[in-house]
C-alpha cells in the first residue's frame, strides 16, 4: 500500500479553523496541522486530549520538596549537628523556617526543569535533530493540514479543495 | 433585578439577634473585680495552684509571704484586665474582619477598573453590593475606636491614663517615646481622614457606575477610572499606617515593617473570596445569566494567587524574626507559638496548605462545592488570623474561642447579609453601558 497523503495549504488560521472542523465532520483523519503560530483552539477542534504536562510538574515538585527536605535532614540534622549562631539543630522541625527557602527553590527548580525535560522527551526535541517541516512556508505565513489517503484520492482532493485551500498536492511519503 | 429572598433576610436577623445574645452574655459575666477572677482561676487550677514555698526561717518566711500575696493580687489584676478585655477583643475581631473584608472587596474593584479588565464587569455590581457594607462597618468600628479612645475598654494599652506621664505607676518610658505618634487626639482624626477617603470613593464610584449606564457617552466612565487610579494610591498608604494603627498598636512595643502589607494581603484575598461567594449564591439562583465558569475560574485563581501571597508575608515576618531572633521583636512570636500555637499554625494551614492543594486543580476551580468549601476554610482562616494579630495583645493567655468570639462573628456576619443583600436589590446586576461589557459577557477562558 502506498504512503499518500494530502497536503492541504491555507494562508489564513480562520480557514483553517474551519476546514479542521468539516474535515473532523467528515470523518477524515487528520494526521497532522502545521502553523506559524499557536492557533488558539486548534487542539479542541481536532480533538487532541488535553496535556498531563501539569500533572508531571506537580509530581516533580513534590520530588524537589522531598530532596531538599531530606537533603537538609541529612546534613543539617543528622550528619553533624553542629551549634551554628544559636540555631537549634535537635531535630527537623526546630530549625526548619531556615530550610524553607532551600525547599521552596528545591522544588520550584525539580518542577520546572524536570517539567520542561518531560516536554522535550515527549515533543522529540533536541539540537541536531532533523526539521519535520513539509513545507518551508508554514513557519512564515502559510498552514499545511496533511490528511491520509485511502483509495479515495479524487474525492478528498475535491473536498479540500472546497474547504478554501490555496494549494492542495497530493505526496508519496516514504 | 435581585429581590432579597425573605429566607435569606430571615437567616440574617436571626444572625443579628443571637449574636447581640452571645455579645451581651459575653459581657455581662465578664468578672468584674479580682474576686472573681480568683473563684474562676481556683475553678480551672485543678489544684495545681501554686504553694508558697516553705521557707522555715521566721523574719524571712513573713517576706517572702508578703511578698507572694502581692504577687499573687498583681497576677489576678492582670487577669482580671485580660478577661475584661475579651468580649471586647472579640467585638473588635469581627468588627475589623468584616470592614477590612469589603474594603479588600472595594480594592479590588478599583484595581478592576484601573487595570480595565475585560471579563470582571459583569461582576461589578457584585463587587458594589459587598461594598455597601463598608459605611455601616465603617460607623461601627469608629464607635468602637471612640469608645477605646474614651476609656470604656482598654483594648489599647497606650491609650490607658498615665502611659505617658513621668511618675505615675502606669508610666511606660517606651510608649512615651512614642507618644508623639500614638495619642488619641492624632490617631482619631488618621481614622475619620482614612474611614471618609474610603466611604467617599465607595460612594462616588457607585454613583458614577449608575450614571453611566443612563449616559450617552463614557464621560462617567472615565471619571471613574480617575478616581479608582487616585483611590488606590490614597489606599496604600493610609492602609499602611491603618494597619499601623489599629491593630500593630495593640502591641506598641514591638513592630515591623511588612505589617502593612501582611493585613492587606489577608484582607485582599478574604474580600476576593467573598466575591466569589456572594457570585456563586446569586448565580445559583439564577440572577447572573452572563456569569459563566471561566469568571468564577478567575476568580479562584486570585484567591489561590493571594493566598500564597499572604503566605509569603507571614513567613516572610516570620522568618526573619525568628531567624535574628532580637529579643525586643520575638516576644511577639514567643507568645504567639507559645500561647496560641494551635490558632498560630492553624492559620498557616487553612489560609495556605487548605487552598493550595484544592486549588491548584483547575477542573476543581470551576466546581462549585469544592469552590464554596475552600472559601469558607480561607475565610475562617483569616478570621483566625485576625484573631491571632489582635487577641494577644489584649487578652493574652485568656483567650477561647467562646460564646463571646463567635456571637460577635455572628452578628457581624447578619449584619453583612442584610447590608449586602438589600444594596444588591437596588440596581440591575448587569451594568448597562460600561465599555467593556460585551467582551466580559462573552468572557472565556
Amino acid at each position: 500500500m502506498s504512503n499518500k497523503v494530502i497536503y492541504a495549504i491555507y494562508n489564513d488560521d480562520d480557514i483553517l479553523m474551519d476546514a479542521v472542523k468539516k474535515t473532523r465532520a467528515a470523518h477524515h483523519h487528520i494526521e497532522e496541522v502545521f502553523t506559524p503560530f499557536p492557533v488558539h483552539g486548534l487542539d479542541k477542534a481536532m480533538g487532541l486530549a488535553p496535556t498531563r504536562l501539569a500533572i508531571c510538574a506537580f509530581i516533580y515538585g513534590l520530588c524537589g520538596l522531598s530532596f531538599g527536605t531530606w537533603m537538609m535532614n541529612y546534613i543539617m540534622i543528622q550528619d553533624w549537628p553542629q551549634d551554628i549562631g544559636g540555631k537549634p539543630s535537635f531535630s527537623y522541625i526546630d530549625n526548619m523556617p531556615a530550610f524553607v527557602p532551600i525547599m521552596f527553590e528545591e522544588t520550584v527548580f525539580f518542577a520546572a526543569h524536570l517539567m520542561v525535560i518531560t516536554f522535550y522527551m515527549r515533543s522529540r526535541l533536541w539540537p541536531f535533530k532533523e526539521a519535520e517541516n513539509p513545507d518551508v512556508r508554514t513557519t512564515d505565513d502559510h498552514f499545511l493540514m496533511e490528511v491520509a489517503v485511502n483509495d479515495n484520492e479524487e474525492e478528498l482532493v475535491s473536498f479540500f479543495q472546497g474547504t478554501g485551500a490555496v494549494e492542495v498536492k497530493v505526496i508519496d511519503k516514504h | 433585578m435581585y429581590t432579597f429572598s425573605s429566607k435569606l433576610k430571615t437567616f440574617s436577623f436571626v444572625l443579628m439577634a443571637v449574636g447581640l445574645l452571645g455579645i451581651g452574655y459575653g459581657f455581662l459575666t465578664a468578672p468584674k473585680d479580682i474576686q472573681d477572677v480568683e473563684k474562676i482561676l481556683a475553678a480551672d487550677a485543678h489544684g495545681s495552684h501554686h504553694e508558697v514555698s516553705n521557707e522555715s526561717e521566721g523574719a524571712h518566711a513573713v517576706s517572702a509571704e508578703v511578698k507572694a500575696e502581692a504577687e499573687h493580687t498583681e497576677h489576678l489584676t492582670h487577669v482580671l484586665h485580660q478577661l475584661e478585655n475579651k468580649p471586647w477583643s472579640a467585638l473588635y475581631v469581627a468588627c475589623i474582619f468584616f470592614m477590612l473584608l469589603s474594603l479588600g472587596t472595594l480594592v479590588f474593584y478599583a484595581i478592576q477598573q484601573v487595570a480595565q479588565a475585560g471579563w470582571s464587569p459583569v461582576l461589578f455590581r457584585v463587587m458594589q453590593g459587598i461594598t455597601a457594607y463598608l459605611p455601616v462597618g465603617s460607623v461601627f468600628f469608629f464607635v468602637f475606636l471612640l469608645l477605646a479612645g474614651f476609656h470604656v475598654n482598654h483594648i489599647f494599652v497606650w491609650l490607658g491614663e498615665g502611659v505617658t506621664k513621668v511618675g505615675s505607676e502606669n508610666y511606660d518610658k517606651i510608649i512615651a517615646g512614642k507618644s508623639g505618634y500614638l495619642n488619641f487626639p492624632f490617631w482619631i482624626v488618621r481614622a475619620t481622614v482614612f474611614l471618609l477617603g474610603w466611604n467617599a470613593y465607595r460612594y462616588f464610584s457607585r454613583k458614577n457606575c449608575l450614571a453611566q449606564d443612563e449616559a450617552d457617552d463614557n464621560s462617567f466612565y472615565k471619571k471613574n477610572f480617575n478616581i479608582s487610579a487616585m483611590f488606590l494610591v490614597f489606599f496604600i498608604v493610609s492602609e499602611s499606617i491603618m494597619s499601623w494603627d489599629w491593630i500593630m498598636s495593640l502591641d506598641p512595643h514591638w513592630s515591623s515593617t511588612l505589617f502593612g502589607w501582611y493585613v492587606f494581603a489577608s484582607f485582599f484575598v478574604s474580600g476576593i473570596t467573598m466575591i466569589a461567594m456572594v457570585t456563586i449564591y446569586l448565580k445559583s439562583k439564577g440572577y447572573l445569566e452572563n456569569v459563566n465558569t471561566s469568571h468564577i475560574h478567575d476568580l479562584a485563581k486570585f484567591m489561590f494567587g493571594i493566598s500564597v501571597f499572604w503566605t509569603y508575608l507571614w513567613f516572610s515576618q516570620f522568618m526573619l524574626i525568628w531567624y535574628a531572633n532580637i529579643p525586643e521583636e520575638i516576644t511577639y512570636f514567643v507568645m504567639r507559638i507559645q500561647v496560641y500555637n494551635l490558632p498560630f499554625f492553624g492559620a498557616v494551614v487553612m489560609n495556605f496548605l487548605f487552598p493550595v492543594l484544592i486549588l491548584i486543580n483547575t477542573d476543581f476551580k470551576r466546581i462549585t462545592w469544592i469552590l464554596v468549601m475552600a472559601s469558607v476554610v480561607i475565610l475562617l482562616g483569616h478570621y483566625v488570623d485576625f484573631f491571632n494579630m489582635i487577641m494577644p495583645g489584649t487578652v493574652g493567655g485568656s483567650w477561647f474561642i467562646g460564646v463571646s468570639e463567635i456571637a460577635s462573628v455572628l452578628f457581624f456576619l447578619g449584619l453583612f447579609i442584610f447590608v449586602v443583600f438589600s444594596a444588591l436589590t437596588k440596581a440591575p446586576l448587569l451594568p448597562k453601558r460600561n465599555p467593556y461589557i460585551e467582551e466580559s459577557k462573552h468572557f472565556h477562558y
